[in-house]
């Protein structure tokens, strides 16, 4: 499973550094480390709805408050 | 008018943002000839001697923006008939000289040099004179003028000489380290950096903004002191509008050098900075035995370059900044497959243009990837003050000390102690500008508030903390 976090400027103002801090944590409290690749990209053109994720091909819309529901429904629930 | 410091950058200017606009429209083989015309129309000539010689230049000039000579390559590119074969005699005695008694120049001369006609007045004998200057420091009547060209002048490592045959300037490719200083110091503007603006907009246009791939656009941090006429959000909005995908900042690649680079210093016990391509150059080329002393660290423009590259498919960059010599790092094969052109902030300035894009006009975008440490890398003493906290955020007991070198003959000097073992520091920051990156010879102005600009650009950064900017990317 890839997991794509937006780490564009506008993004960035948004809290995309907690997004990806959280998900680290989780991805590796979660032993998920060999099934998650997480990785960053600049911008994915939907700046007003960031912070944009995407979990290999499908879009979501992230703050760093919702990060752990959107785990454990996105990420956990799916591997 | 647009802002700049001289009339020859703004004769540049127009020819680029020609070129780029006939590039545009698919006209630009068809029209190359007739630019020359547009830019000076009718008989009457604005600059030189005559429209024919005007227009013969602007020729070389369009060229030039084209890309220049392949054969040459250098970037940095001498236009013969362009160049007004300066006086270059060294120390004369001037008209002002009153024939006075107190012949002081004669006094302080230790080679006999200086010589007197039945007016008294003085004559300096070229056979015997070293051009040490003395006359013409004592002179009360600032009588004697030191004739040096401008090109000769500001090009501190001696890589210009005078061509015997034409009596034009002429550059040594082996010593040139394009640092540009003669680009923006020839009051003719005879010596004229490279474009590559025509390769910027074949990548934009076949990119078909993101549908067959995306260009990034990476901006150096000395931008802070550019475009002061609008705000940097809409340079960033400018940008989309041209077609990049976004606009990441050299300041992240910054961050993610001064943290790798802290921990090479206390490693290797001392380093010279990689940033400065011309810096890197001149020590190739000057002080090879230090070769090995220079950081191993890819420099801020392709350490994010690469980012880019690795993390996103077909990705195309293109740097913007105030460096000339990154036109010729962008060249080296290390460089080559993450960067794919490097346009100047005046270059950038024409492609505005060129598409009629009013950035004043336009809605603020952000900018905001880097940290205060990262930003501040665009002036003089920023490097050294990265790597310090480099240092202390990650632990490393490690007592650095740093010598700033502002300008490449503090450069050559540092470098120079280094060899003989007499340098009283472990880390060398090399900036071959004068105040760092903000006096690059890509700059659409240069001032005295650049620096306090730059240092508030970097306040205004979210992350404050190297690690907290460079932790995005893990």
């Amino acid at each position: 499973m890839k997991v794509t976090v937006c780490i564009g400027s506008s993004c960035h103002i948004k809290g995309s550094r907690q997004v990806v801090e959280q998900l680290q944590h989780l991805i590796a409290t979660e032993n998920l480390g060999d099934k998650v690749e997480l990785g960053g990209t600049f911008c994915m053109g939907k700046c007003q709805q960031g912070v944009c994720v995407t979990v290999d091909d499908n879009f979501f819309s992230v703050t760093p408050d919702d990060v752990k529901d959107f785990f454990d429904k996105e990420i956990k629930a799916k591997v | 008018m647009r802002k700049f410091d001289t009339k020859v950058q703004y004769l540049k200017y127009k020819v680029l943002r020609e070129v780029a606009r006939q590039a545009w429209n698919d006209t630009l083989l068809q029209n190359v000839f007739e630019i020359p015309k547009m830019i000076v129309p009718g008989k009457t000539p604005t600059m030189r001697c005559c429209v024919y010689k005007e227009r013969a230049i602007l020729q070389e000039r369009v060229k030039i923006a084209m890309g220049g000579n392949k054969e040459n390559p250098n970037i940095i590119e001498v236009i013969d008939i362009a160049c007004d074969e300066c006086p270059a005699a060294g120390y004369e005695v001037t008209d002002s000289c009153r024939g006075c008694l107190a012949h002081r120049c004669e006094d302080v001369c230790k080679r006999g040099a200086i010589s007197f006609d039945h007016n008294h007045e003085a004559h300096i004998d070229k056979s015997k004179c070293v051009e040490c200057g003395q006359c013409a420091k004592v002179c009360p009547y600032t009588a004697i003028v030191n004739r040096k060209r401008p090109c000769q002048n500001a090009c501190k490592i001696k890589a210009i000489s005078i061509n015997k045959n034409d009596n034009a300037a002429i550059i040594d490719n082996s010593k040139c380290i394009q640092c540009g200083a003669c680009v923006y110091q020839c009051p003719f503007g005879a010596i004229m950096d490279k474009s590559y603006i025509l390769n910027v907009i074949d990548i934009l246009k076949a990119g078909e903004k993101g549908k067959n791939y995306k260009t990034y656009a990476i901006v150096a941090p000395s931008i802070s002191s550019q475009f002061k006429y609008a705000k940097l959000g809409q340079v960033v909005t400018g940008l989309k509008e041209l077609g990049f995908h976004t606009v990441v900042e050299a300041a992240l690649g910054a961050d993610m050098v001064a943290e790798k680079e802290s921990r090479e210093l206390a490693e290797k016990g001392f380093l010279t900075s990689s940033c400065c391509p011309a810096f890197v150059k001149y020590v190739k080329s000057t002080f090879p035995e230090m070769v090995e002393h220079v950081s191993h660290n890819l420099s801020p423009m392709t350490t994010l370059a690469k980012y880019i590259k690795d993390t996103t498919e077909n990705a195309k960059v293109v740097f913007i900044g105030p460096c000339t010599a990154k036109k010729a790092e962008a060249q080296l094969e290390t460089v080559k497959p993450y960067v794919d052109a490097v346009l100047t902030f005046e270059e950038l300035q024409a492609l505005f243009d060129s598409r009629d894009i009013e950035i004043t006009e336009l809605e603020e975008d952000v900018l905001d990837n880097a940290s205060y440490f990262g930003r501040i890398f665009a002036r003089s003493g920023g490097l050294a003050d990265a790597v310090a906290e480099g240092l202390k955020e990650q632990n490393i007991d490690f007592d650095l000390k740093a010598c700033v070198c502002d300008g490449i003959e503090e450069c050559r000097t540092a470098l120079l102690k280094k060899s003989k073992n007499v340098l009283d520091a472990n880390f060398i920051e090399g900036m071959a500008c004068i105040g760092g990156c903000i006096g690059g010879a890509g700059c659409l102005t240069h001032g005295e508030k650049n620096k306090a600009e730059v240092d508030k650009y970097g306040r205004e950064a979210m992350e404050k903390s190297i690690a907290s900017a460079v932790s995005i990317l893990k």
